[in-house]
């Protein structure tokens, strides 16, 4: 292998990820079709299982989904600069993009119309956030620990200035916890 | 000097902001609530309006949401230090799993224990996230330790009636994008606001 193929795969990860950064709103899950048909149907980057196995991957660490995927197809498919190319090219409209709006939001917000238009906005967000709530605890099963233990989060948060690091940290442990206890409640069974 | 540090403190916090949400977008409101709004770099009103502006821009939330608190405190040095602060826990971990334990990652008990706790706290967090943006927008910033009363007086119908309307819209086409919902509301808020006015 010579240097000049692998200088091209940079570039085409960098744009190809560029791609994706600009062209999906709301990021997240927003981004895994775009993503499946750059990487897996047109580059042949990664296999459909590996797009499955990566999603699993992006949804049990944690940070940011598109940045996620970025680095493990990038990784995949030219080692450690290629992850760096890709990223930077996920994460480069975003941050080009919400640099040149803030020099002007300060001014555009203080027009009567549009701080109208945000308190309109705002209500909007609030269902936006409770269909996200909806969404997300689909990824959970909804037995009466698991309902429990996300209620509890939900006052904690909601009612105390409790950190959420430390809820999430808590809530881990919790999690490890019942699933030894599980684990070790089959066994004792097993063995009778 | 005081600027190094503050541009510091943004890598430092946008870093644990990258490195404890689990789920990403929405999941990170909690958290960017919590530093964001606690630090007294936004008010929750500017980092609401940001959560629609960053619907109705391109790219990840996170990036958008580090972006945006970088530039509006400490300009395009703090935009550049915020967005590589919550960008690389992800890049590091992802790295790491490649290079080292793919395979054995996604079905470890440990990591699936913690995550089957961790799942439900986030929907927590995040309802609780969604109960502020909902005193903010439908009850004048009132918060739940003020008593019912002061939330009550809050209260501004107009604004629940654009709530309920997007509510309604967003259930009957379940496919609309969020960004249609935004400019509905955005249009109703003008409207209603000029017809009161």
């Amino acid at each position: 292998m010579n240097a000049k193929p692998k200088i091209n795969e940079y570039f085409t990860l960098f744009l190809t990820f560029l791609k994706i950064g600009a062209f999906t709103f709301g990021g997240g899950y927003a981004m895994i079709p775009l993503i499946q048909r750059e990487t897996v149907e047109n580059h042949k980057w990664i296999s459909e299982e590996d797009m499955v196995n990566m999603i699993a991957i992006a949804e049990s660490t944690p940070g940011v989904l598109a940045v996620n995927s970025a680095t493990f197809v990038g990784y995949r498919v030219a080692g450690f600069w290629g992850s760096l190319w890709a990223t930077v090219g996920v994460t480069l409209p975003s941050f080009l993009i919400i640099c040149i709006l803030s020099l002007f939001y300060r001014s555009f917000l203080s027009n009567q119309y549009v701080a109208w238009a945000f308190s309109g906005i705002r209500c909007a967000v609030v269902v936006l956030m409770f269909n996200a709530v909806r969404k997300l605890s689909k990824s959970c099963r909804l037995d009466l620990f698991h309902i429990v233990l996300g209620a509890a989060a939900f006052l904690l948060a909601a009612l105390t200035g409790f950190d959420t690091v430390f809820i999430i940290l808590g809530a881990g442990l919790i999690g490890i916890g019942y699933a030894l206890w599980n684990k070790n409640r089959a066994s004792g069974k097993a063995g009778e | 000097m005081t600027t190094l540090l503050s541009l510091l403190e943004l890598f430092a916090i946008f870093f644990q902001i990258g490195l404890f949400t689990i789920g990403g977008g929405y999941a990170m409101i909690p958290m960017i609530t919590d530093q964001v709004v606690g630090k007294g770099w936004l008010t929750l009103p500017q980092l609401i309006d940001f959560i629609a502006v960053s619907e109705s821009t391109p790219g990840p939330f996170a990036v958008n949401i580090a972006t945006f608190v970088g530039m509006e405190t400490q300009g395009i040095p703090g935009a550049f230090f915020a967005t590589l602060g919550v960008c690389l826990p992800s890049f590091l971990i992802i790295l790491l799993i490649s290079k080292f334990f793919y395979d054995r990652f996604v079905g470890n008990f440990y990591v699936q224990g913690a995550l089957s706790g961790i799942r439900p706290a986030v929907v927590g967090l995040v309802a609780s996230a969604a109960l502020t943006v909902l005193l903010s927008a439908v009850f004048g910033g009132a918060k739940l330790s003020q008593g019912l009363g002061t939330v009550l007086a809050g209260f501004s119908l107009p604004n629940f009636g654009i709530m309920a309307v997007i509510f309604f819209i967003s259930r009957l086409k379940k496919k609309m994008h969020p960004i249609v919902l935004i400019v509905i509301a955005a249009v109703l808020g003008i409207a209603l606001n000029a017809l009161l006015a």
